[in-house]
């Protein structure tokens, strides 16, 4: 199988550096600002900005974290479950200025679970999309509002995130399967 | 991991990555409880139909909340004012109730096997809530979920089920459940309201409360059926509060404080003391709560793999 590293684990950095400081550029600050991530890869993404945020404005930011397995789409018919975990926003989101951060944009089927997931919880005033890499092929009317960097893809290949926190490095590397890569696509 | 039976109907044979897999995934569940809005899509456009032939008021109810905070149509139905009093038998019942296009059937019988029975005669997924002295697995996993929260693991616990062991469903799902996770379980009641060769389940067998207190981390106190006493089973409640009841008294023979749950409903001062009932070891309303989640855990299993 061949693989191509698109992100490094320095350009790794400096991409969430980059995502941080517009975050606080746009927002204007840190006020009503909360970051909620969605498990896994997204829970670890969130982290990281949170603190590099807080290194930038000196504020605390809060963060939360989604699971959105019992807002899949695609929860029936599976031949095996997927583990549910909990959900862990310790926050009220109502009024707040959320910033949704996931790690891969491909269908837009996960951003629609966790638009629901959120919404379940609360009403926030606003809520934006954080991704770390936008792939393409687009299934929903959703987009993102802050790229860490777009990945020009085919339905051929996959795109996997791997984060220290979970792998053995940061790094953001594209596969070549044989397959119809929407199987994993959520 | 899935299960891998599409029903539900005793801890008997449920592997350790099972009963795992439903406890991990009922802590999921525990965290929505305390949400402000406790419900959850993953069970939209399923009809669930409570059959109970038996009374009971907390399991129905639990499992009804359980349903309908996932999502599910819920349909009740109670044999009293049916046509079960006209005389139509449990097949041609639920063989009616399936024809109107039902999705899972959670069954409350008083004879042991009818679960098992509707899984040959119906297409839905089928959870038992009680089957006359066979099984109450719901119930055993709830008991098994408020332990392992409470202390952490089922590996090495010790847990002594008191009372009528013979006529007790929970009884035996907690026997079940408990040993395949690896407690250590013993049983203690006078002799007759314990059964011969129960040391064959894997269980340690006891006729006097004052030998296994000092033995325990947690008693599981059951119900004793007022009508059991009427069959001669046992002289009368005071004596069989003087001997098997637990009170603060006996209790404080142990060197830790120990755990104290009880299924429901409670004879106060009769198998337990109201003080021990309400007091700071008592874990009897966090079993009522974990028995929701428990109950979401299994409905979503069951419910959303085909």
């Amino acid at each position: 199988m061949k693989t191509t590293k698109v992100i490094d684990s320095e350009s790794f950095r400096r991409t969430v550096n980059r995502l941080a400081h517009e975050v606080v550029e746009r927002k204007k600050g840190t006020e009503n600002l909360v970051i909620v991530g969605i498990r896994t890869r997204g829970e670890h993404l969130a982290r990281r900005l949170a603190k590099k945020i807080e290194e930038i404005e000196g504020k605390e930011v809060q963060v939360g974290i989604l699971d959105i397995t019992l807002y899949r789409d695609d929860l029936r018919g599976r031949l095996d479950q997927p583990q549910l975990k909990s959900t862990e926003i310790l926050f009220d989101v109502t009024g707040k200025e959320v910033v949704l951060v996931d790690d891969v944009l491909f269908t837009g089927r996960t951003i629609r679970s966790a638009l629901n997931a959120l919404t379940d919880l609360g009403r926030p005033a606003l809520i934006e999309l954080l991704v770390l890499v936008d792939r393409g092929h687009r299934e929903l009317p959703i987009k993102a509002d802050f790229i860490g960097k777009s990945v020009p893809t085919s339905l051929k290949q996959e795109i996997r995130v791997l984060m220290t926190e979970i792998d053995h490095e940061d790094a953001v590397v594209l596969l070549e399967t044989e397959g119809d890569g929407k199987e994993s696509g959520q | 991991m899935k299960l891998k039976s599409r029903h539900l109907l005793g801890l008997d044979g449920v592997s350790k990555e099972e009963l795992t897999l439903i406890l991990d995934t009922a802590a999921s569940f525990r965290e929505i409880l305390d949400r402000p809005i406790k419900k959850v899509p993953p069970l939209q456009g399923k009809t669930v139909v409570n059959l109970f032939f038996e009374s009971s008021t907390r399991t129905r109810i639990s499992f009804e909340l359980a349903e309908r905070r996932l999502s599910a149509d819920v349909v009740n139905f109670a044999s009293s004012g049916s046509s079960v009093s006209k005389g139509e038998t449990l097949k041609d019942t639920a063989r009616n109730i399936e024809a109107m296009k039902i999705d899972m059937v959670v069954i409350r019988h008083s004879a042991p096997g009818s679960a098992h029975f509707l899984t040959r005669v119906l297409d839905a997924n089928i959870i038992n809530a009680g089957d006359g002295w066979h099984e109450h697995p719901t119930q055993g996993l709830l008991d098994m979920y408020t332990l392992r929260e409470k202390f952490g693991t089922l590996e090495g616990l010790r847990v002594c089920i008191v009372g009528d062991i013979t006529h007790s469903r929970v009884a035996r799902s907690n026997i079940f459940g408990l040993i395949t996770m690896g407690a250590h379980v013993s049983i203690c009641g006078p002799t007759t309201l314990i059964p011969r060769d129960m040391e064959h389940l894997g269980v340690k067998v006891y006729h006097r409360l004052e030998d296994v207190i000092p033995e325990v981390d947690a008693f599981n106190v059951l119900r004793i059926q007022l009508e059991r006493q009427a069959s001669g089973l046992f002289p009368s409640l005071r004596e069989y509060h003087r001997f098997f009841g637990l009170t603060k008294e006996k209790v404080a023979a142990a060197r830790k404080p120990i755990t104290i749950m009880h299924p429901g409903p409670i004879n106060r001062d009769v198998e337990l003391s109201a003080d021990l009932a309400d007091g700071e070891h008592s874990v009897i309303l966090q079993q009522v709560t974990n028995g929701v989640a428990i109950r979401m855990a299994v409905l979503y299993l069951l419910g959303t793999t085909n």
